[in-house]
C-alpha cells in the first residue's frame, strides 16, 4: 500500500497516464488514415531536436528539450510529405529514410555532446528508451499542459478531422483546407509523440500511437468510442508500464510500456466481440455446421422422394451422399434434437416436420444457412460509423 | 592512416554496400519500412539464441537473428491477413513489441550478458577491429571484416541468381506468379537476406543505422536513374562514399562514426532531392518554368493567327491589348513578345504585332497537335 502514496510513483504513473491518453486519442486519427508509421519516424526525428536545444541552451529543462524535439519531429514530417509530394519516392521509403537520418544525426550529436567537459548533459540518453522514473511534478504538469492544449484543438477539429480520417477528397471538393488541416492534424500527432519522449523513450514512442488505437479499433466502429477507447487503453498501458518498471530496478520504462499495450492489443485482436479472432472462429464454425445440417436434411429428403414407400435409410448410404466431408453423426443427431429427423431401426428417416424444412428449402431455393450466412456474416473490413 | 583505421573503413565500406544491395529491392517492393521491423527484432533472435548456447560469438546467434527476422515478416503478415489492422499498423504493432521484449531481457540479465543497449541501439564500429578472428593461432584480421565480407558475397550471389525473378516480382508481381516464378519464394527470400544482413551491420552500427544503410542510397539512386542494374551499381557506390566519408567526418568531430554515415548519407540524399538531373527540385522547377513561357509564345501566335485578316485585326493584334485579351500583365507581356521575337515567331511594326512564317506554322501545329 505504500506504493499507492509514493509520491515519486504517483508522479511517475500520472505522467505515464496522460502520455497514454493523449498518444491514444490523437493515434487513433494517425491509424485511420493510415499513418501508424508516421510516428515512428516522428519519434525518431525528434532526437537530433532535444540535443540541439540542449547544445543551445545548455539547459535540461523539459520545456526546452520537448521543444527542441517538437521542432525536429515536425520538420522530418514536414519533409516525408515533401519527398513524397515532389518525387516519385513512396512513403514507406520516405519514412524509412528520414527516420534512420535523423535518429543518425541525433545520435552523431549525442556522442558529440558526451564528450564535452561539464557532465550537465548526462541523462540526455534516457530518451533513447525513456526514463519514467525521472519525471518530475513540473514535467507532469507540462505533460499535462500540452496534451491538454492538444485534446482540446482534437475536439474543435472535431468534425473535420472526422471527414479527414474517412473521406479526404470529399472534404477537399466540401471547400475544406486540406493541407492546413493534414499539417494541423500532423503537428496534434507531434505534440502527443514528444511528451511521451521523457517517458517512453524516441525508439518505442510510436509503438504507443499504433496500439491503442489498435486495440480500441477492435471493439467498436464508432470514432467517438474508438478515440475514447484508445486514450483509456494509452492510460492502462502507461500507468501499468511505469508501475511495474519502477518496482523492478534498472528497466527501462519504455519497453514496458510497449508490452504492457501490446498485451491489450493481442486481448483485443482475439477478444474483441464481432472482430475478435476468436469470435469469429466461433462463428464459421457454427455456419460450417449449419451448412452440414441442411446438407444432411437435403440428403435425407432426396432419399425419401426416390422411394415410394418412406422408410429409414442406412447411415452408410448418408455417408456414401456426403462424399465423405464427414460429421454426419453429429449432423443426424441435430436434426434429431430439433425433431426433423428420427432414428428408426438403425437407420434414418424425416419427421413430418423435417420434411417441411426440407421442402421449404428446395421449393424457394432457400437455405437455412442463408439466413444464418446473412445475421452472422463475418464482416471485418466493416466502415467506421460516421 | 594507421592499419586500425584502415580497417575501420574497409568494415565500414563493406558493411554499407552489403545492406545497400538488398535496401534496392526493399525500396523499389515498397518495403523499406521492413527493414525498420527487422533491424530492431533480430535482437530478440540474439538475446534468445545467446541464453542456448550461451556463448556471445557463436554463429548460431546470426542464425537465430535471421529467423527472428523472417519471423517477424511472417507476423506482420498473418496480422495484415486477419483484415483486423492494416499492414503499416501491422508492422507498427509487431516490432516494438519484440524489440521491447528483447530490451527487457538483455536489461534484466544484464550481468551475464555482454551485450548493452546502447551498443544496439548505437554499434560501435570504432571497436570492431579489436574483435579478431585467429585460426591456428594465427590473426587474419578483424572478425567483423569476414562477417561482413560473407554477407556482402551472400547477397551478391543472391542478387545475381535470382536477379531475372526479382526484377520481374518487383515490378509486376502477378506476371511473376502467372509465368510461375513463385514471388512468395522470392519475397521470403529476400526477407532472409535482408535479416541476415541487418545482424551482421547491426554489430557495426546499430539497428536504427541500419536502416540508413538500406534505404538511403537506394533513395537517392532512384532519383538518379531509371534503370535498375545502375540503381543498383550506384546504391553501392553511394553507400561506399558514405561509409568512406562518414568516417571521416567522425575522426574530425570526434564522434559516433555510425551517426555520421547517417549524417554524410543524409546529405547526398539532400544534394539529389535538390539538383537531380531529372528528378531534382532545381530541374523541376527549370522545366516549370520554362513550359510556363513556352506555352505563353505559343498562346501569343495562337492568338494573332485567330485575328489576322480579320476586320479587328489593328485592335487585337496590337500590343497594348494583350494586357486585356490575354490577361497578362504588362512585364510579362513585355517578356514574352521579346522572347517570341528573338525566337522569329512574331515581328513588330509600330506597336502592331505580325505573325511571321515561322510562328504561322508554329501556332498552326499547336492548333492541330
Amino acid at each position: 500500500m505504500d506504493l499507492l502514496f509514493d509520491y515519486t510513483l504517483r508522479t511517475v504513473a500520472l505522467g505515464a497516464g496522460i502520455l497514454g491518453l493523449v498518444s491514444g486519442a490523437l493515434g487513433s486519427f494517425a491509424l485511420l488514415r493510415k499513418q501508424s508509421l508516421m510516428g515512428d519516424a516522428i519519434s525518431h526525428a525528434a532526437l537530433p531536436g532535444i540535443v540541439l536545444a540542449f547544445m543551445l541552451t545548455r539547459s535540461k529543462a523539459s520545456l526546452v528539450l520537448v521543444l527542441g524535439a517538437a521542432i525536429a519531429g515536425w520538420l522530418g514530417m514536414l519533409m516525408v510529405l515533401s519527398i513524397v509530394r515532389y518525387t516519385r519516392i513512396k512513403e514507406d521509403s520516405a519514412l524509412g529514410l528520414i527516420l534512420s537520418v535523423f535518429f543518425g544525426l541525433g545520435l552523431l550529436l549525442l556522442t558529440f555532446v558526451q564528450r564535452w567537459p561539464d557532465a550537465t548533459q548526462a541523462g540526455l540518453d534516457k530518451f533513447l528508451f525513456g526514463q519514467a522514473a525521472a519525471l518530475l511534478q513540473s514535467d507532469v504538469l507540462l505533460m499535462g499542459l500540452i496534451g491538454g492544449l492538444a485534446l482540446i484543438v482534437m475536439a474543435l477539429f472535431w468534425k473535420e478531422f472526422k471527414l479527414f480520417s474517412f473521406d479526404r477528397e470529399f472534404g477537399a471538393t466540401l471547400g475544406f483546407p486540406v493541407r492546413a488541416l493534414d499539417i494541423l492534424l500532423t503537428t496534434l500527432l507531434v505534440t502527443a509523440i514528444v511528451i511521451g519522449l521523457q517517458a517512453v523513450g524516441v525508439v518505442l514512442m510510436s509503438a504507443m500511437i499504433v496500439a491503442p488505437a489498435a486495440a480500441a479499433r477492435q471493439w467498436t466502429d464508432k470514432l467517438s468510442v474508438m478515440v475514447a477507447l484508445a486514450g483509456l487503453f494509452g492510460v492502462i498501458a502507461g500507468v501499468s508500464g511505469a508501475v511495474i518498471s519502477s518496482a523492478a530496478s534498472g528497466l527501462s520504462t519504455g519497453p514496458v510500456i510497449v508490452l504492457s499495450a501490446s498485451a491489450i492489443v493481442l486481448i483485443s485482436l482475439l477478444f474483441a466481440p464481432n472482430r475478435g479472432l476468436v469470435w469469429n472462429w466461433v462463428r464459421r464454425r457454427r455456419s460450417r455446421q449449419t451448412l452440414h445440417i441442411e446438407a444432411m436434411l437435403e440428403g435425407l429428403y432426396t432419399l425419401a422422394e426416390q422411394h415410394e414407400v418412406q422408410r429409414a435409410h442406412n447411415i452408410d448410404v448418408l455417408r456414401a451422399m456426403n462424399l465423405g466431408r464427414g460429421g454426419v453423426q453429429r449432423s443426424l443427431r441435430e436434426l434429431q434434437q430439433r425433431g426433423w429427423a428420427e432414428e428408426v431401426n438403425g437407420g434414418w428417416m424425416l419427421t413430418e416436420e423435417g420434411m417441411k424444412q426440407a421442402e421449404k428449402i428446395s421449393d424457394f431455393g432457400f437455405r437455412i444457412s442463408d439466413v444464418h450466412f446473412q445475421s452472422a456474416i463475418p464482416n471485418p473490413q466493416s466502415q467506421i460509423e460516421l | 592512416m594507421n592499419s586500425f583505421e584502415i580497417q575501420i573503413q574497409l568494415i565500414a565500406l563493406v558493411t554499407a554496400v552489403a545492406c545497400a544491395l538488398p535496401g534496392v529491392f526493399l525500396v523499389l517492393r515498397r518495403m523499406a519500412m521492413m527493414s525498420d521491423a527487422i533491424s530492431h527484432t533480430v535482437l530478440l533472435g540474439i538475446v534468445i539464441a545467446f541464453f542456448i548456447v550461451e556463448d556471445i560469438s557463436s554463429p548460431l546467434l546470426i542464425f537465430g537473428a535471421a529467423l527472428t527476422g523472417v519471423l517477424t515478416v511472417t507476423l506482420v503478415e498473418l496480422l495484415h491477413r486477419t483484415k483486423l489492422v492494416k499492414e503499416d499498423a501491422a508492422i507498427g504493432l509487431v516490432f516494438p513489441a519484440l524489440f521491447s521484449l528483447a530490451v527487457i531481457l538483455i536489461s534484466h540479465y544484464a550481468g551475464n550478458v555482454h551485450l548493452d543497449v546502447d551498443a544496439v541501439l548505437l554499434g560501435e564500429l570504432a571497436f570492431a577491429p579489436f574483435d579478431r578472428l585467429v585460426i591456428g593461432g594465427q590473426d587474419i584480421g578483424p572478425t567483423a571484416l569476414y562477417v561482413m565480407g560473407g554477407i556482402l558475397l551472400l547477397n551478391v550471389i543472391f542478387i545475381t541468381l535470382f536477379y531475372k525473378e526479382l526484377k520481374l516480382a518487383t515490378f509486376d508481381a502477378g506476371l511473376a506468379a502467372a509465368l510461375g516464378f513463385a514471388p512468395a519464394f522470392i519475397h521470403y527470400g529476400l526477407m532472409t537476406v535482408v535479416s541476415i544482413t541487418a545482424v551482421g551491420a547491426f554489430d557495426a552500427v546499430g539497428s536504427i543505422l541500419v536502416v540508413a544503410l538500406m534505404i538511403a542510397p537506394p533513395v537517392t539512386a532512384y532519383l538518379l536513374t531509371d534503370s535498375l542494374p545502375r540503381m543498383i551499381g550506384l546504391s553501392a557506390l553511394i553507400g561506399a562514399t558514405g561509409a568512406i566519408a562518414g568516417f571521416w567526418l567522425a575522426m574530425a568531430i570526434d564522434a559516433s562514426i555510425a551517426g555520421s554515415m547517417a549524417g554524410v548519407l543524409g546529405t547526398l540524399f539532400a544534394l539529389a532531392f535538390l539538383f537531380a538531373p531529372q528528378r531534382g527540385l532545381v530541374a523541376l522547377a527549370h522545366r516549370r518554368s520554362s513550359q510556363r513561357w513556352t506555352f505563353a509564345q505559343t498562346a501569343l501566335t495562337i492568338h494573332l493567327l485567330n485575328h489576322q485578316g480579320a476586320p479587328d485585326e489593328i485592335e487585337e493584334c496590337s500590343f497594348d491589348h494583350l494586357e486585356e485579351h490575354l490577361r497578362w500583365d504588362s512585364d510579362f507581356a513585355h517578356h514574352v513578345v521579346r522572347q517570341s521575337e528573338r525566337a522569329g515567331y512574331i515581328e513588330r511594326r509600330n506597336g502592331h504585332l505580325l505573325l511571321t512564317e515561322n510562328g504561322r506554322s508554329h501556332a498552326a501545329t499547336a492548333i492541330t497537335a
